[in-house]
């Protein structure tokens, strides 16, 4: 794998498209590997987010200020339509994790296209990594708390109404399923979502800085270019809205499926 | 030319995730037309098929850089 430094001016000549190696921000701080901009990024977006809703918060109002009103239509779209919705009667316990979940990926995904930060801080797999560790293990200790591990266990094995011989199919498959597939897709999806929408903004930016540099034919072509990566930077902001939820909506719906009393 | 087998490959990948999201949303949006007060049942129902199916072409994607 190939590891550019950012102030690596010409690597050589013609043009380099963007690839994985982008991803590696050096650390900004000589031999301190937890100095990188996503670590940073990752602080930045906690900060702004306890600030704007301790300020949204403050002062509670029965008529609202436009802070406010920002702020709980934030938190009324988590609470109502994935906490509600989804998880049902007892969906409050659930609803501070879940908001959390929610503007923290939002905010992470968002800074990948707010100018002079432009990099969204899930396109590096270990954040994605971490938030679906935390998602698989409330979700199975919720489902062990409310069955009992045996039983818990039982229910994802052993699906009720199937011919006894099918569970040689499915038995391993619903393992797979309940302990690989989901923490796995989860975090996956995530990240190459980010990971992919990051690395289309750089080829068409990239692309169209290198065409300006070319003959008078290809100068006029660049302009095209960027247009094209300004009209895929609105569609980012839509698939990072987009990801924040159904990263969201995945927990709450395996949540969901941990209480249910059959599985 | 340049490049590496992978990123054809992936181009083929993305064929059937790319025909699934569109069955999907056809469906999401026949049936609002026919029950429009069902676009909160369905909204979740829509999103969450589109992203299981998208996973897999992203999946393809990741593959591709890697392989």
């Amino acid at each position: 794998m190939r590891v550019y430094a950012a102030t690596e001016g010409v690597k050589d000549e013609g043009f380099n498209p963007p690839d994985a190696g982008d991803f590696n921000l050096p650390p900004f701080i000589d031999g301190n590997s937890f100095a990188t901009k996503p670590i940073l990024l990752a602080f930045l977006s906690v900060l702004i987010i306890s600030v704007f809703f301790i300020l949204a918060a403050r002062k509670s109002a029965v008529v609202p200020s436009k802070l406010q009103f920002a702020g709980e239509s934030i938190y009324g779209f988590v609470r109502n339509d994935l906490g509600r919705d989804v998880i049902g009667h007892e969906f409050m316990r659930f609803v501070p994790y879940l908001f959390t979940l929610f503007t923290f990926i939002l905010v992470n995904n968002v800074f990948g296209i707010v100018p002079l930060i432009q990099f969204p801080t899930m396109s590096r797999v270990s954040f994605p990594y971490v938030l679906a560790a935390i998602t698989f293990f409330v979700f199975h200790y919720i489902g062990v708390r409310r069955h009992g591990l045996i039983s818990y266990l039982k229910g994802i094995m052993f699906i009720p109404g199937v011919p006894k011989p099918a569970y040689i199919l499915i038995t391993p498959l619903e393992l797979a399923t309940y302990f690989i597939v989901r923490p796995m897709t989860l975090s996956l999806r995530l990240f190459a979502n980010m990971f992919a929408g990051h690395l289309l903004l750089l080829v068409f930016i990239l692309g169209g800085e290198h065409l300006l540099q070319g003959v008078i034919g290809l100068k006029l072509v660049s302009p095209f270019s960027f247009v094209v990566a300004i009209a895929l930077t609105f569609f980012e902001f839509m698939v990072q809205c987009l990801q924040a939820y159904i990263f969201t909506l995945l927990t709450a719906l395996y949540i969901t499926g941990a209480l249910a009393d059959e599985h | 030319m340049e490049g590496t087998l992978n990123l054809v490959g992936f181009g083929l990948a993305a064929i059937g995730p790319g025909i699934a999201t569109g069955l999907i949303f056809a469906a999401y949006i026949n049936g609002v037309a026919r029950q429009p007060e069902a676009r909160n049942v369905l909204q979740p129902i829509a999103f969450l098929g589109f992203a299981l199916a998208e996973a897999l072409a992203l999946f393809g994607l990741v593959l591709a850089f890697v392989l």
